[in-house]
């Protein structure tokens, strides 16, 4: 690989960001995104599920047979959700309650499992670190800026602080579907501009 | 064949570490977990129908073996001016959206019911779900006697249902039911261990 570890990082965080990048994840992406707080709280889980998953699937590729790759992955990224399932339970019950089904569903979003086939399978251990923690933390900095736009126009708010004052009037589009699609497009046209020059 | 043979194993190893590893966690979070439910789901409801108690109802609970059922049952005990005199408790029934959770109070003194709080629920938002927040339904049930089967005015009985969620109303009424079947059955239990709990 001609790429250095820190390359392997960084390029998560913008050449590869998901979702916007790599056009992946959308489930989490638009459903969990009324509050900044559950924006972090779903790219943290889905970083650790990532990383954990990716060095997994890098130290066991030489055993793992390749006709039943697909399935160990599964098994290795439905026992790291359910890790962060019990954990977020245990500890963070609030956010548990909010992101609802969506922590489960992290075992389907491609992301995780298309790092670990596209990447982690076929690279060392140290790079396969450094794959799962640019794409998981660029996805938790997609996530949060998707949310922070969505729960300041549609609720007038920032991680809970009113920031426009009483008198605003919600925008509260903002906070059903359709706005998460309207901002995902937004945030996507304004990253393609700044990537042109 | 041996390619066949080592998929069968490393399938069944890894299926069987993964098992015995969140078992494992699972068993050592589940005290935690059962106590965060009781703080985020069941306490608002008990807060919400024990209003005023001196007490922390959440925390002065005793559990009862009930007939026919497997694990312990919850109650809730609510102290007031130093006199142990309500308790609460959680029984089931099938909404309109599946298994709804509903908390009865009763008072042991005047054998009354304080009030009914629902914890868990899946009914319709905007229709069912009003079923929260409608203080108006759920205040008729405060004051029927713990041996009454609270009925809607539909099935002949004396409870005005919520516009729009017969099903909904119905479950409640179920609930409650079930709630004074139970404290009828175990009265006498509930009534020594109740006494226990002092302000």
């Amino acid at each position: 690989m001609a790429k250095t570890i820190g390359q392997e990082f960084v390029k998560g965080l913008w050449e590869e960001i998901p979702p916007f990048r790599l056009v992946l994840g959308l489930c989490p992406t638009l459903a969990v995104t009324k509050s900044v707080e559950n924006g972090i709280g779903m790219g943290l889980a889905t970083t650790f599920v990532l990383v954990c998953a990716n060095l997994l699937v890098s130290i066991l590729s030489g055993i793992i047979p390749s006709k039943i790759r697909i399935a160990c992955f599964i098994i290795i990224i439905a026992t790291f959700v359910t890790v962060v399932e019990l954990m977020m339970q245990a500890y963070a019950y609030q956010l548990f309650q909010n992101l609802g089904i969506f922590i489960p569903l992290i075992v389907v979003n491609c992301i995780v499992l298309g790092r670990a086939e596209a990447f982690a399978s076929k690279n060392k251990v140290i790079p396969s670190f450094a794959d799962g923690l640019g794409i998981g933390v660029g996805f938790t900095l997609s996530l949060t800026a998707i949310s922070a736009v969505r729960e300041c126009l549609g609720n007038g708010t920032l991680l809970g602080y009113s920031i426009f004052g009483p008198a605003f009037e919600p925008f509260s589009f903002m906070v059903e579907a359709p706005g998460a699609f309207i901002c995902l497009g937004l945030l996507l046209c304004i990253m393609n501009l700044v990537g042109q020059k | 064949m041996r390619e066949m043979v080592k998929m069968v194993i490393v399938l069944t190893v890894l299926s069987s570490l993964s098992g015995g590893l969140l078992a494992a966690l699972k068993n050592n979070t589940q005290d935690r977990i059962d106590s965060q439910v009781l703080t985020f789901v069941k306490g608002p409801a008990i807060e919400n129908i024990l209003e005023g108690a001196n007490n922390d109802p959440v925390n002065d609970r005793f559990s009862l073996k009930v007939e026919g059922e497997e694990e312990e049952r919850n109650f809730f005990v609510g102290v007031y001016d130093g006199n142990p005199k309500a308790v609460a408790f959680e029984t089931r029934a099938s909404g309109y959206g599946g298994d709804m959770g509903v908390m009865v109070a009763f008072n042991v003194e005047s054998e009354e019911i304080m009030g009914v709080s629902v914890t868990t629920h899946n009914e319709t938002p905007g229709v069912g779900a009003t079923v929260e927040t409608d203080t108006n339904f759920k205040n008729q049930f405060a004051g029927l006697p713990a041996d009454a089967e609270p009925r809607v005015k539909g099935d002949g009985g004396s409870i005005n249902a919520m516009s729009g969620a017969t099903i909904t109303s119905r479950a409640v009424c179920k609930a409650v039911s079930r709630a004074t079947d139970l404290y009828q059955q175990l009265q006498s239990q509930i009534k020594d261990k109740v006494k226990t709990f002092t302000g």
